[in-house]
């Protein structure tokens, strides 16, 4: 069924109007998925920016950059910055908000009213962490108890910040759970979903259940600091570990919340460059929820030297080893997917080889950590340092980089310079590997974490690090200038350059606002490549 | 489960409303979930914390009047079925009726409120705060995080009642009237459970 | 990956290093696998041209059942092992020594069988089995020992433990492992491995505060230099000038100082021995009221010696 004016709007892109305040009340989730896209990019660049301050620091043994108190207060906002205002809603809220209903077939989330007001809920939560830089915290972005409790420094504006940006992921995440449940377009069933979609359901479902334990959590703390309530203070029969087990009850699914998304996008990007299917759909789509219903029993590995039993030190440590293989079975899969495919190296499918090999590195390690005996020496060490950076890094953000790359064409409608993005992945690779792989050699040879200043047997691993820091920032800046860049002055992109069969590809670059002339009917999955027949296995 | 056909393009591409109805009720449920979980974090530190202190949980909560528990608790049951008698009247069309029921239902909602309100008085008055002990903090945190989603929800019903009276909801569409019940049902169930553990410990 | 373990100075260490190596071994196999074939395969398909034919392959349910059976077994062999190994770093012998832990923001403080007491220097007698009791005064700390291979967080209002049995004899870093404020860096002590012959004269040298070693042939100013340097004072007093926790030593002398209470005093000798035994009593103005009190662990002759290093201090 044609329509004279659906027509004539097709070819206005989403972009117009282009009025403020068009944009400031839209509901149109390709608007607000880019409204997420700059706000968490620029906390990103901030939160890197003081990572490089912290690694300037630790050139050398003494505190002679800054204070050991600036020091704390830098890797406290780096860690709060990175993860509450970037990476957990991040990669979910912009890419998801952008492509879940173009790759679903629908015009838009099931409530796109809500849709607004979890991107204005998370902008109030960054004013409020605009408030609390005036007095920053001190306690690292776990804010443990005691110290939590008691340190002069303003600890709940931050908190209360995270809490408020709480509200923000719960409701996107059960947006984008209602709309994966009731907007598919006609045939697209569950087993025809992209993988991005599996992924997204999954993180979904984390962000739901597990985001309202770390408001509890926060609102405990501030409980604590306002009413003395006691909770956490062994003088009044509290139980300062009982913060531990909320704090990670939530922040280990958390991690997931972080990875997943990044699976869901290597999941796409590697059929279309290798020009195959994906291999293993099913393992892939039912290991993310393996992954999301384990990542809730594992929370205890954070706290195997905390004090706990060695009961539940062996249970946990048992469950960590599960959640680590559904996780292998991806790695596997995507590596068969290259088999006798036809694969082409632009930089979308560099991020996402270079994903594979870095998380591979990240996963490994996180082995050793949940391994019980190994774990002590290791935790709390640089060892969980690099572990941590190589999975969010190495995982989430080089698969955050790589949909900027892969989709670009279609969210800005523009191409970018594809020969300086492959220099700006070359270092962020090599500057990213520089920097955290010594840190693995710090960790064993038994160097802290959070540490202002050190002994000087730990210099040159340290320098080395620090030097890669300014290559990884390099190659970031490189990225982003020339993705800017495009979008300027690129040139115009084709609907589909890398001819994907899936939904999103088959609109206009970019699409307009109501994404689709008329709703498609789905008669396969999206990885039908080098289908020849329909008889064909 | 299979997704039902989407409307064809349309300026504002509104949806299909049996689409819409279901997106509905599926999404208020999953947030109700939200909300027991966050409730779920107060009462797993209640369950610890009772189990190692029994004596100063049993000791502690005899202060407290159970009078004031229990009105509250046959407050909250009635506006319950209250809300759930302005769902099925407008579900047969009474538009008046609907209005009735749910701004009885408001009236029990400022009424749990004011209870409350006395409530704590008489507890300060007894010097009974936050910091007393472990058992008034999460006295204190219970009660007031349920309160405060008592005065969302009654927020949640006065702009229903008034779309009502209005005449936006009918036999045909009346979603809203559906999910705020729900919501309103959530926050009845929390204090069901809330009752016994603080009031009526042995 | 061996080159870069400390030594081994612990019977613990021995275990704890072999499970790490196995792994490593492991880790480093399937890294290797991944790799290899990611590269190989990246490399070795290449597109030649648009019209590359792709064969239709979307899965094998034996290659899936191989590769989620082995690497199960694996994580089972590493996770019982692990704890194997992990149940006897918990359970210390039953003739172990012990010793009392004092952690505090930012000092290790340590307290031996015969009441003697330690500030941020352990002594151990070498093949000896020891335990440590441990807990805090304020936040959460973490005894650390890297060339042991032990760690347990220090908590407060609850003991937690840790044992081993030194191997060698020497000096070994100890370090605070759990972030706990300002100092944490700073928070850092050595653990010495004595033989049993310098064990025991240690051990025999005098109660209520093992004084700093030869205390006898310093001038009073090293003397106090090395109780600045050993005994935590480091943590919280620059001798440069700059404010840390508490004020800087540097000028401090003869100099007068304004308390919170808005009197004035000067910074004499009495007044320095007064803040390191009661130093709540006089608070400086813009300082927190966080100092310990040294009363049983600092001798008259250290806190003399104090005095005299902060006269030099100009």
């Amino acid at each position: 069924m044609s329509n004279g004016a659906a027509t004539e709007t097709m070819n206005v892109s989403f972009y117009e109007p282009k009025s403020i305040l068009s944009w400031v009340l839209t509901t149109d989730h390709k608007r607000i998925g880019l409204m997420y896209l700059i706000t968490i990019s620029t906390f990103f660049l901030i939160a890197g920016g003081i990572a490089m301050l912290m690694r300037y620091e630790l050139l050398t043994p003494e505190s002679d950059f800054v204070s050991p108190h600036t020091y704390n207060v830098l890797f406290t906002l780096h860690g709060s910055i990175m993860v509450f205002f970037f990476i957990v809603p991040g990669v979910a809220a912009s890419l998801g908000n952008f492509l879940i209903p173009l790759m679903i077939g629908a015009r838009d989330v099931a409530f796109p009213k809500l849709n607004l007001g979890s991107y204005w809920i998370y902008l109030v939560g960054t004013i409020i962490l605009l408030a609390a830089l005036l007095q920053p915290a001190d306690t690292g972005w776990t804010f443990y108890t005691p110290y939590s409790v008691k340190t002069g420094t303003d600890v709940i504006l931050i908190t209360f910040g995270v809490f408020v940006l709480g509200f923000s992921s719960i409701l996107t995440g059960l947006n984008f759970i209602v709309t994966i449940h009731k907007l598919r377009a006609p045939g697209m069933t569950w087993d025809r979903l992209p993988l991005f979609i599996w992924s997204a359901y999954a993180t979904s479902i984390l962000q739901l259940l597990a985001t309202p334990v770390v408001g509890i959590t926060l609102l405990l703390l501030i409980a604590e600091r306002t009413l003395d309530i006691g909770f956490f203070d062994p003088a009044k029969g509290g139980d300062p570990i009982l913060f531990q087990n909320f704090f990670w009850f939530y922040s280990h699914p958390a991690v997931y919340i972080m990875v997943i998304p990044a699976f869901g996008i290597i999941s796409e990007i590697i059929p279309v460059f290798s020009r195959k299917p994906i291999f293993g759909y099913k393992a892939i789509a039912y290991s993310s929820f393996a992954i999301a219903i384990i990542s809730f029993f594992v929370w205890m590995h954070h706290m195997f030297v905390s004090g706990i039993s060695q009961t539940a030190a062996a249970i946990f440590s048992f469950l960590t080893m599960l959640v680590a293989i559904p996780t292998a079975i991806k790695v596997f899969n995507w590596v068969a997917t290259l088999y006798k495919g036809s694969i082409s190296l632009e930089s979308p499918m560099l991020y996402a080889l270079s994903f594979i090999f870095l998380f591979t590195i990240g996963g490994l390690t996180g082995v050793y950590l949940g391994t019980l005996a190994v774990d002590v020496p290791l935790h709390d060490t640089y060892f969980v340092v690099a572990h941590m950076h190589y999975v969010m890094i190495g995982g989430t953000v080089f698969g955050f980089f790589g949909a900027l790359h892969f989709w670009y064409p279609k969210w800005f409608g523009k191409m970018f310079n594809e020969a300086v993005a492959k220099l700006a992945w070359f270092l962020i690779f090599v500057g990213f590997n520089v920097t955290f792989f010594p840190q693995f050699f710090l960790g064993v040879e038994g160097m802290p974490r959070r540490y202002a200043s050190y002994p000087p047997q730990f210099q040159t691993l340290h320098e080395i690090s620090t030097y890669g820091s300014w290559i990884l920032g390099l190659g970031i800046f490189i990225m982003t200038v020339n993705l800017i860049a495009g979008v300027i002055g690129g040139k115009k992109a084709p609907q589909n350059p890398y001819n994907s069969l899936s939904l999103e590809w088959q609109v206009p670059s970019p699409p307009p606002h109501e994404n689709f002339h008329e709703i498609p009917t789905v008669t396969d999955w999206t990885y039908g490549y080098g289908k020849k027949s329909k008889t064909e296995a | 489960m299979d997704s039902t056909v989407a409307s064809h393009a349309e300026e504002h591409h509104e949806l299909d409303p049996v689409v819409e109805y279901e997106s509905s009720k599926l999404g208020m449920w999953l947030f109700l979930g939200t909300e027991i979980l966050l409730f779920g974090g107060l009462f797993a530190a209640y369950a610890i914390y009772r189990a190692r202190y029994p004596e100063m949980f049993a000791e502690q909560h005899r202060e407290l009047d159970v009078w004031f528990g229990t009105i509250n608790t046959f407050i909250l049951l009635f506006s319950s079925f209250t809300m759930a008698m302005a769902v099925w009247s407008i579900q047969k069309g009474k538009q008046t009726r609907t209005v009735i029921f749910m701004l009885i239902t408001i009236i029990c909602g400022l009424a749990f409120g004011i209870n409350k309100y006395f409530e704590y008085a008489e507890d300060f008055h007894k010097h009974l705060y936050p910091q007393t002990s472990i058992f008034y903090a999460l006295y204190y945190l219970m009660t007031g995080l349920h309160m405060i989603h008592v005065f969302v929800g009654l927020t949640i019903l006065s702009v229903i009642t008034y779309l009502t009276h209005k005449g936006k909801f009918n036999e045909n569409y009346n979603t809203p009237i559906e999910v705020g019940g729900l919501y309103w049902h959530l926050v009845d169930v929390i204090w069901i459970y809330l009752f016994p553990l603080l009031y009526l410990i042995a | 990956m061996l080159s870069w373990l400390p030594e081994e100075a612990s019977n613990l260490a021995g275990k704890v290093d072999n499970v790490l190596l196995v792994v490593t071994v492991v880790s480093v196999f399937f890294f290797l696998l991944i790799s290899v074939f990611l590269v190989y395969y990246a490399l070795k398909y290449r597109r030649r041209s648009d019209d590359d034919h792709t064969p239709y392959i979307t899965g094998n349910i034996v290659i899936e059942v191989i590769w989620t059976v082995v690497p199960s077994i694996l994580l089972m062999i590493f996770f019982a092992w692990g704890y194997i190994e992990f149940v006897h770093m918990k359970n210390p012998p039953k003739d172990a020594t012990e010793v009392n832990v004092t952690a505090r923001q930012w000092m290790w403080e340590f307290e031996y069988y015969d009441g003697k007491k330690t500030i941020n220097e352990l002594y151990v007698q070498k093949d000896r089995p020891v335990r440590m009791i441990m807990q805090s005064e304020d936040v959460i700390h973490s005894f650390f020992v890297p060339a042991f291979r032990v760690k347990q967080d220090v908590l407060p209002g609850r003991y937690t433990q840790l044992w081993f049995t030194p191997t060698k004899a020497g000096d070994f870093d100890l370090f605070c492992a759990e972030y706990c404020g300002t100092g944490h860096s700073q928070m850092r002590a050595v653990v010495h491995v004595l033989s049993p012959e310098a064990f025991s004269r240690w051990m025999n040298k005098g109660k209520g505060g093992a004084e700093v070693a030869e205390a006898a042939e310093l001038s009073p100013r090293e003397r106090g230099k090395k109780v600045y340097q050993e005994k935590g004072c480091s943590a919280c007093h620059s001798i440069d000038g700059s404010p840390v926790v508490g004020p800087t030593f540097k000028g401090l002398y003869g100099h007068k100082v304004e308390l919170e209470s808005g009197e004035t005093v000067t910074a004499d000798e009495n007044y320095i021995r007064h803040s390191v035994l009661e130093p709540q009593a006089q608070i400086v103005k813009g300082y927190q009221p966080v100092m310990p009190s040294f009363k049983g662990k600092l001798s008259d002759k250290e806190i003399t010696g104090v005095i005299e290093y902060i006269k030099s201090l100009k």
